[in-house]
């Protein structure tokens, strides 16, 4: 055989062996390189958008006058940001610290209960029922009597947005370990190969980009589920995250300060998504049709 | 004799009848096309013979394999290329190796004569999506190749594409057979194809599956660009034809 297929300079292994002339079926691999100009030309029409969306909303509360206790300005939001930074930062962190704790126990979770899953239908039709009633059952609901139960503020808050965020991971990895080639399935079962190398060498990189989307709907949800915790604890002092802070500002009509946690709480959550798909691009931008850029 | 299938029947979970009394030989060392219809069971047999399968009736020997040909001694090549998209050409190829334990020494060195053999030298860092059709398919067959197998099943491999590509693909094939003579059974609907590739053709009726005739392609001239034009290979094409027909009414 031959690869005469290809456009470029190729060793003439078997040209003896093949008499119809080769036609160029692919170019050879490219080098990668970097479109800076394809990212930034992505990020600037929402930069517009959002850019004129908040000159119009400044124009029109400095043309009506509106009272900033009714809603206050982005540039009064902005210089209220800068002012009470030493007490919202903290709160940023620890509403950070319980997301990024809860998205990192649902993935650890959510993989393994996948994995557990896939090793029996009896055991995914027994447990996966649990796993949606969990889902479904509205968190705002149920997190006032964890709080009841764990005695833990941090840890009640924890389990909360656990609960939120671990179903995507596990519906979707779930989902990915079945999703396996069976003609590759096959072909291992040819070669003999055990559970475990089908495991790690087939329905694990099958399920990568299933797990990755899981992730990034997880990842939002945590701090979601973060924050409706934080609101249905209303804990306050030094451990109060960023819900209480809007709640804390509601009831002392701080409006501005409100907005300027609502801000930060939204930024961490576009943040959080941004990372997760710079992660998922990251994964997958060699093979998956996701993550690759279209030619021509 | 590598194998020898007596009076097999396949019957499906579903009710479907694939195969119904099948008796095929396949001796050591020969390129053995098999023939059919669509849904005729001609994949059914190689996967029953790859033990991908259990038969519902009848027997698969193994008269020439000693105590049994082993797994390790079979290779198969799928419809499509069954790749792993996240893995390059050279991880592909080493699968089988890798599953099997071979030092990574001696695995490196066979992926790269098998990689060489499909003309690929060159792609081993490339993903699956970076390759045309038939570049994937040759990596397919190097993975199948790699573990040096006794036996190769070759289910329609060239079946999706293009012609040109695929008579460059039959006259590779043909052409590393000759050199290595591993024993092929070839699935194809296609007459000219296994004409041109084979040293035996079994002719299977429509569902359920069964050999009605066998043609031997005694055809000494190397198998090139001459010998399709040939009268002898437009024989061939007559006969085996009319025998597929009748195969077909039968």
């Amino acid at each position: 055989m031959r690869g005469g297929e290809r456009m470029a300079s190729v060793p003439s292994v078997g040209s003896k062996v093949s008499d119809v002339r080769a036609v160029p079926e692919v170019l050879p691999p490219r080098p990668r390189r970097l479109h800076v100009w394809g990212a930034v030309g992505r990020a600037l029409p929402p930069i517009v958008i959002g850019g004129a969306t908040l000159a119009v909303w400044e124009l029109v509360v400095r043309l009506n006058q509106v009272p900033s206790y009714i809603l206050p300005g982005p540039l009064l939001i902005l210089t209220t940001l800068v002012r009470d930074w030493g007490t919202l930062y903290p709160s940023l962190l620890v509403t950070l610290a319980i997301t990024g704790a809860a998205l990192l126990v649902a993935t650890v979770a959510g993989v393994a209960i996948a994995i557990l899953f896939t090793q029996s239908k009896l055991i995914e039709l027994s447990l996966f029922p649990y796993a949606v009633i969990l889902q479904v059952t509205p968190v705002v609901a149920i997190a006032p009597l964890i709080i009841i139960w764990v005695k833990n503020i941090p840890l009640a808050l924890l389990i909360c947005a656990w609960i939120v965020a671990f179903f995507p991971i596990v519906s979707n990895t779930t989902l990915g370990l079945n999703s396996a080639d069976h003609n590759l399935l096959d072909l291992f079962q040819l070669y003999g190969a055990s559970r475990r190398q089908v495991f790690w060498h087939l329905r694990l990189p099958s399920a990568m980009p299933y797990f990755l989307g899981g992730l990034r709907i997880s990842g939002g949800l945590a701090l979601i589920g973060a924050v409706v915790a934080e609101f249905v604890a209303g804990t306050g002092g030094a451990q109060s995250g960023l819900a209480y802070r809007v709640l804390e500002s509601g009831y002392t009509m701080q409006i501005p300060r409100m907005f300027a946690a609502l801000f930060m709480i939204t930024c961490t959550g576009v943040l959080i998504f941004l990372l997760l798909t710079g992660l998922s691009h990251l994964v997958l931008r060699t093979w998956h049709e996701s993550a690759v850029r279209r030619e021509g | 004799m590598i194998a020898r299938l007596q009076k097999v029947d396949k019957v499906y979970a579903n009710g479907v009848v694939a195969l119904r009394g099948l008796d095929l030989d396949v001796g050591e060392g020969e390129f053995l096309s098999l023939l059919g219809p669509s849904g005729c069971g001609k994949s059914t047999v190689l996967r029953l013979v790859a033990g991908l399968g259990e038969v519902s009736g009848g027997r698969i020997e193994w008269p020439g394999a000693g105590a049994g040909l082993s797994r390790g001694d079979i290779g198969f090549v799928f419809q499509d290329p069954t790749l792993m998209p996240w893995a390059t050409v050279f991880k592909n190829v080493l699968l089988p190796l890798k599953l099997r334990g071979v030092a990574p020494d001696e695995a490196e060195a066979r992926v790269r004569e098998a990689i060489e053999m499909v003309g690929l030298e060159g792609f081993e860092r490339a993903h699956p999506r970076e390759l045309s059709g038939g570049m994937k398919m040759r990596v397919s067959i190097a993975r199948a190749l790699v573990t040096h197998p006794r036996l190769l099943l070759m289910d329609e491999p060239f079946a999706s594409l293009d012609e040109i590509t695929r008579f460059k693909l039959d006259n590779d094939l043909r052409a590393l057979w000759a050199r290595q003579r591993w024993t092929v059974v070839f699935v194809t609907h296609s007459v000219y194809e296994s004409v041109y590739l084979s040293t035996r053709i079994a002719v299977m009726t429509a569902r359920p599956g069964r050999t009605s005739s066998e043609v031997a392609i005694d055809a000494q001239a190397p198998r090139d660009e001459a010998f399709r034009t040939s009268p002898l290979y437009n024989e061939y094409c007559r006969d085996v034809s009319a025998r597929l027909a009748e195969a077909i009414r039968a």
